[in-house]
């Protein structure tokens, strides 16, 4: 297996995201569809979309700082109409990135559950005035008012997340978090090592998948099965899947050592890059507009209040 | 236990924006008892036409039939005991901690009982040339062809009337790969099984298969009996594959002694034809 790794990682094309190999081989067999009903595939957090917008151009760093601020400021709003044009502006961001509409969508799908549960959790719980009272049941309107808030706030971070890594590879989303931890090598912190662990563990992600894929199908041809039985019945019936995998991943990871070793890979010390990390104009501007846009919207919320 | 395939058409993420047609208008009947090749360069379909034999991948369009049983029904254990599939390297699929435990994975998802496990764990590894010492032995500490011959023993073990097997030489010295196939050969000889071989090496479909199946661009390219497969180099070439050497030697050979019988597909085959020419020439 050692000679496809290798020229994937020395290629200098970017290595095939997550999402991309995954919908190639396409059906993660019926076992582990049915498993984990479909999460799997409707995770897209984390892919890459290729692409030519600003977003896509811009450098790594520019998109890591801007989408940590936005976060915070996510949490800043607490006013409908400052949702409401953050939501806008999102919906601008994402057109002109380029990314299917859709395929946004899809994303925010596996977490509409933990959002919609926590929405009503909050509703009945948080006390205030009643909406009505069934019971013990009682909603209230100051519950109603934060649950609308929070679930807005989760969709729109997902989204913002989502946007970073729809936008840039794996590889230079990576060499993006390692220069700007770069000033914590000062005090000890393996910086490299690190970010060299991050993109080696998303390499892998896809290679393992598939190994997934594989054995699956392999144990299902010898009447494996997967789907029937209670929760332990289930849960024993993917040890057949994880040993291979884990002795696998094992194996991959000893033949990578052994490969890095032969290629004088020694850490960060004295290691220099083929491609450079570069602030251009379309930083400029994108951080232009960004950093503009939230000081607007929060000077508007102060105002307003 | 025939296998009947009509009209069958795959196409992985269906729907999807990254849907791509990986078999298309395959049409192919299999008797009881065949020993088919299956050759073809890398995605050409070989893995996934095999991969709807036992119901594992479900057709986009078109019907798999084998004896019966059509695989897009629900319950698909009856169609996997009858149907054996060897993936390629399938040593990655061992998992247990002895060799015992793992062979009888497969047969106690058939629900056999313990005696009949027994027997057949070990008829099975004396099937692949293993002895069974190794029984109590985990399966990790065995040398590589000791594993993939152990895995293979895992599928044969359930007594499949079909075996499926997916370049099960891949990896393995000359000697390894000789002994394996001088197995499945036996099995298909002693239990009349059906078996459909996968490979890339001609040398190997040609020595050991009655009939050949040529894949190309997901469909079937060529179906004829190996001797007629061969006799015509210039359309494997065509499709990035070619004959066996020995019978491009033989078509040279042809050109300087006409009387040469050329459709040879093995070495030995080529050796006695050619002692038999100088035989002749002789007296």
């Amino acid at each position: 297996m050692n000679k496809p790794v290798l020229e994937e990682i020395n290629s200098k094309k970017p290595i095939r995201a997550t999402g991309v190999l995954l919908s190639e081989k396409g059906e993660l067999t019926k076992g582990i569809r049915s498993f984990e009903k479909n999460m799997i595939r409707d995770i897209t957090i984390g892919q890459y979309v290729p692409g030519s917008s600003l977003l896509h151009k811009s450098d790594p760093r520019t998109k890591l700082i801007l989408t940590f601020v936005m976060m915070i400021f996510i949490f800043m709003i607490d006013t409908y109409w400052g949702y409401l044009t953050l939501a806008i502006f999102t919906a601008i961001t994402v057109i002109t990135s380029g990314i299917p509409v859709k395929f946004v969508l899809k994303g925010l799908k596996p977490i509409v559950f933990i959002v919609v549960f926590a929405a009503v959790i909050n509703t009945f719980t948080i006390s205030g005035t009643p909406i009505f009272e069934l019971g013990f049941l009682k909603p209230t309107y100051e519950g109603l008012n934060v649950a609308v808030k929070m679930a807005i706030r989760l969709f729109l971070l997902i989204i913002m997340a989502s946007l970073l890594t729809y936008t840039t590879t794996p590889i230079s989303l990576t060499d993006g978090i390692e220069k700007l931890l770069n000033p914590l090598k000062r005090i000890k912190v393996p910086v490299h090592e690190i970010s060299m662990m991050m993109t080696i563990a998303l390499r892998f992600i896809p290679t393992l998948l598939e190994e997934t894929d594989k054995i699956i199908k392999a144990q299902s041809s010898r009447g494996a099965d997967f789907e029937n039985g209670n929760l332990i019945a289930r849960a024993k019936s993917f040890i057949p899947v994880l040993i291979p995998l884990f002795i696998s991943a094992f194996r991959r990871a000893d033949e990578l050592a052994t490969a890095m070793e032969a290629r004088c890979y020694r850490g960060s010390e004295g290691r220099t890059r083929m491609k450079q990390l570069n602030f251009t104009k379309n930083d400029v501007i994108i951080a232009a507009i960004t950093i503009a846009f939230m000081a607007w919207v929060l000077v508007m919320q102060n105002v307003s209040k | 236990m025939p296998i009947k395939i009509e009209n069958l058409y795959y196409t992985y993420m269906n729907g999807g924006p990254f849907k791509k047609d990986a078999l298309h208008d395959i049409n192919l009947e299999i008797a009881d008892g065949e020993f088919i090749g299956i050759i073809g360069h890398t995605g050409s379909g070989k893995s996934t036409l095999i991969q709807h034999l036992n119901g594992i991948l479900k057709p986009t369009k078109g019907n798999v039939i084998i004896n019966n049983i059509n695989t897009m029904q629900k319950n698909l254990k009856e169609l996997r005991s009858q149907v054996g599939i060897v993936f390629q390297y399938p040593e990655h699929q061992l998992f247990e901690e002895t060799v015992k435990k793992d062979i009888s994975f497969g047969l106690i998802n058939q629900g056999l009982s313990q005696e009949e496990i027994d027997k057949r764990v070990i008829s099975s590894l004396e099937s692949v040339g293993l002895s069974d010492r190794i029984l109590d032995k985990s399966p990790f500490e065995l040398s590589g062809g000791q594993k993939r011959r152990t895995a293979i023993a895992g599928v044969v073990a359930m007594m499949p009337r079909i075996l499926v097997l997916d370049e099960p030489t891949a990896g393995l010295d000359p000697k390894g790969r000789d002994e394996i196939f001088g197995y499945i050969s036996k099995l298909h000889e002693d239990f009349n099984m059906t078996v459909i071989l996968v490979s890339h090496s001609m040398e190997d479909i040609a020595k050991l298969t009655d009939r050949v199946i040529v894949m190309n661009e997901g469909t079937v390219f060529m179906d004829k009996p190996s001797s007629e497969v061969y006799a015509d180099p210039k359309a494997l070439e065509g499709i990035g594959l070619s004959a066996p050497q020995i019978t491009y030697l033989m078509k040279r050979l042809k050109t300087i002694f006409p009387e040469i019988n050329e459709k040879v597909l093995t070495v030995e085959a080529a050796s006695e034809e050619l002692i038999k020419q100088l035989n002749k020439r002789v007296h």
